[in-house]
């Protein structure tokens, strides 16, 4: 490492065109915490920057296919571009910033960390979110939220139809408006401090459009689960 | 999974690429499903006024005697000799035999060959296979055209034969591929028997095609056929169906089964996935979209 001065090993380009999904994840986990990588030419392939545990900061160049970042325990991943199915799915920790729109099941069960579409995401963005933050700009599509159980969901733009249907715990604010409410989601009170939450996570992800004291509410009515996992951590 | 694309080209200068271009989004679908694979290629040839039918034909056994079927179809016929063009071991027989006649000659002659599809544009080809193998097969990617949709199939419903095998193209320049699963179409199946329509397969895909080819029949466009097959059917569905004129997308309400859709002025292309068309000319600069659950989306050819 001697001869290897921080600022470059801190600059890695890894091409998509020359190196399958496999060899890229792989060579990704080889790199050490605070690297930079930019992946290439990703041009919607699948699984890019997945599993990984370290601390890098990847930028993937283009449009990226289905469950880019998935797994993550650390990274921060830019898509510059779109991204298909279940961006961020299962993510533990980190972020994902998709810079375009974001196909179906965005941030699907993510656990921990922040994903930010700052373009639209299609239906049922935070489905089963178990934790984790999912920040969409624009609008989501229907069934978003379906049966999420902790986490937090910030929309800026409308949602539809179906929102939340089935929630647990997962609380979602809406900036615009709601086609129409799941079974079992219920508008509910604006208190302070979810105006802070709401402030808190709009400055996270970058979003200068959204008047945290206008947003929607949306919770569960807890009349469809039966569970008391989160009274006194029984499970 | 199945894997769907389509391409309608409005750029004539483009419509000599259709199959070069279509067949490599096919190919990277075949993941999706390796199972079968299939294409409709539409290309209009005949000059204004003329009727003339192509017929796409499978052939019963390897080394099939096409211009022995064809004689016999003069023979009997009596309008001239059909034009034979082999396509792998399969043919398309062009010929002005309508096709209640052809089909009455065709089963007297050697009932032991199948109809993948029939019309005035419309070629079908389709196989068991995956999609590079089939289309290397019949040449798709050397043919000209200014449509094309295809399919590969992972198998749900019923066998991996070639009968079953998608596009199902059972009406004049009709053709249908479908990712997804019908849940209600045994039903569906009986009434339209009942009615008279006849299956040449027990797949869950084809019932939907002969239900928009009676839709048709009866005066519907297109986009009011597929609203009426949309309220019929229950299950899961992205569906692509093509006419000599037009190209349709639509999803189910539940909005499962992935499409993507992109638009340039040179073209519209759909697949399942975006990967299919990253390698698209200018498809940097088109317009990319998913297409909403339960909306009817359709472009004129």
């Amino acid at each position: 490492m001697a001869s290897v001065t921080p600022a470059e090993m801190s600059r890695v380009e890894l091409s998509c065109a020359e190196l399958s999904v496999r060899e890229i994840n792989a060579a990704l986990r080889q790199l050490p915490d605070g690297t930079a990588v930019r992946l290439t030419e990703a041009r919607g392939q699948h699984n890019l920057a997945v599993g990984l545990s370290t601390r890098l900061d990847i930028t993937i160049s283009g449009n990226a296919g289905y469950f880019t970042g998935g797994l993550g325990d650390g990274p921060d991943i830019t898509v510059e571009g779109f991204t298909g199915w279940s961006a961020g799915e299962n993510l533990m920790s980190g972020t994902l910033r998709v810079r375009g729109n974001a196909s179906e099941s965005a941030g699907s069960s993510a656990h921990g960390g922040l994903i930010v579409i700052e373009g639209d995401a299609s239906s049922r963005a935070g489905i089963s979110l178990k934790g984790g933050t999912v920040a969409v700009a624009g609008d989501v599509g229907h069934m978003s939220g379906f049966m999420a159980q902790a986490g937090t969901m910030l929309i800026g733009g409308d949602a539809g139809g179906s929102l939340g249907d089935s929630l647990y715990e997962a609380v979602i604010y809406v900036a615009g408006k709601i086609r129409s409410l799941g079974s079992d989601a219920q508008v509910e009170e604006l208190t302070d401090a979810d105006v802070a939450r709401v402030r808190e996570l709009a400055a996270a992800a970058g979003f200068g459009h959204i008047r945290a004291e206008d947003v929607t509410r949306v919770g569960s009515a807890r009349t469809l689960y039966r569970f008391d996992a989160l009274k006194d951590q029984r499970y | 999974m199945c894997g769907i694309a389509g391409l309608q080209i409005t750029n004539p200068g483009l419509r000599p690429r259709l199959g070069e271009l279509l067949v490599p989004m096919l190919g990277l679908l075949a993941g999706r499903g390796p199972d079968s694979t299939g294409v409709a290629i539409y290309r209009d040839e005949a000059p204004p006024g003329a009727t003339r039918t192509k017929y796409s034909l499978r052939a019963p056994r390897d080394g099939y005697d096409w211009d022995g079927l064809a004689r016999a179809l003069d023979e009997a016929g009596g309008t001239g000799p059909p034009e034979v063009r082999r396509r792998g071991r399969d043919a398309v027989l062009v010929t002005g035999l309508a096709p209640e006649r052809f089909r009455d000659l065709l089963a007297g002659i050697d009932a032991q060959v199948g109809m993948f599809g029939f019309g005035a544009a419309i070629e079908v080809y389709k196989d068991t296979g995956p999609a590079p193998e089939v289309c290397a097969r019949y040449g798709v990617d050397r043919m000209a055209g200014y449509q094309g949709i295809g399919h590969t199939r992972m198998a749900t419903e019923s066998a991996v034969t070639t009968e079953h095998s998608h596009p199902f193209a059972v009406a004049p320049d009709l053709a249908l591929v479908h990712n997804g699963s019908f849940s209600n179409y045994a039903g569906i199946r009986r009434d339209l028997t009942d009615a008279g329509v006849r299956f040449d397969t027990d797949n869950d895909s084809e019932v939907a095609a002969r239900y928009i080819a009676r839709e048709l029949a009866a005066g519907a466009d297109l986009a009011e056929a597929v609203r009426r097959m949309m309220k019929a059917f229950d299950g899961f569905y992205t569906l692509l169906v093509a006419t000599r004129d037009s190209l349709a997308v639509v999803r189910d309400s539940f909005a499962c089964k992935p499409m993507v859709i992109a638009r340039t002025a040179d073209y519209v292309a759909v697949g399942s996935e975006y990967v299919a068309l990253a390698d698209l000319p200018g498809i940097e600069k088109a317009e990319v979209f998913e297409p909403a659950p339960e909306e009817l989306y359709t472009w004129p050819a």
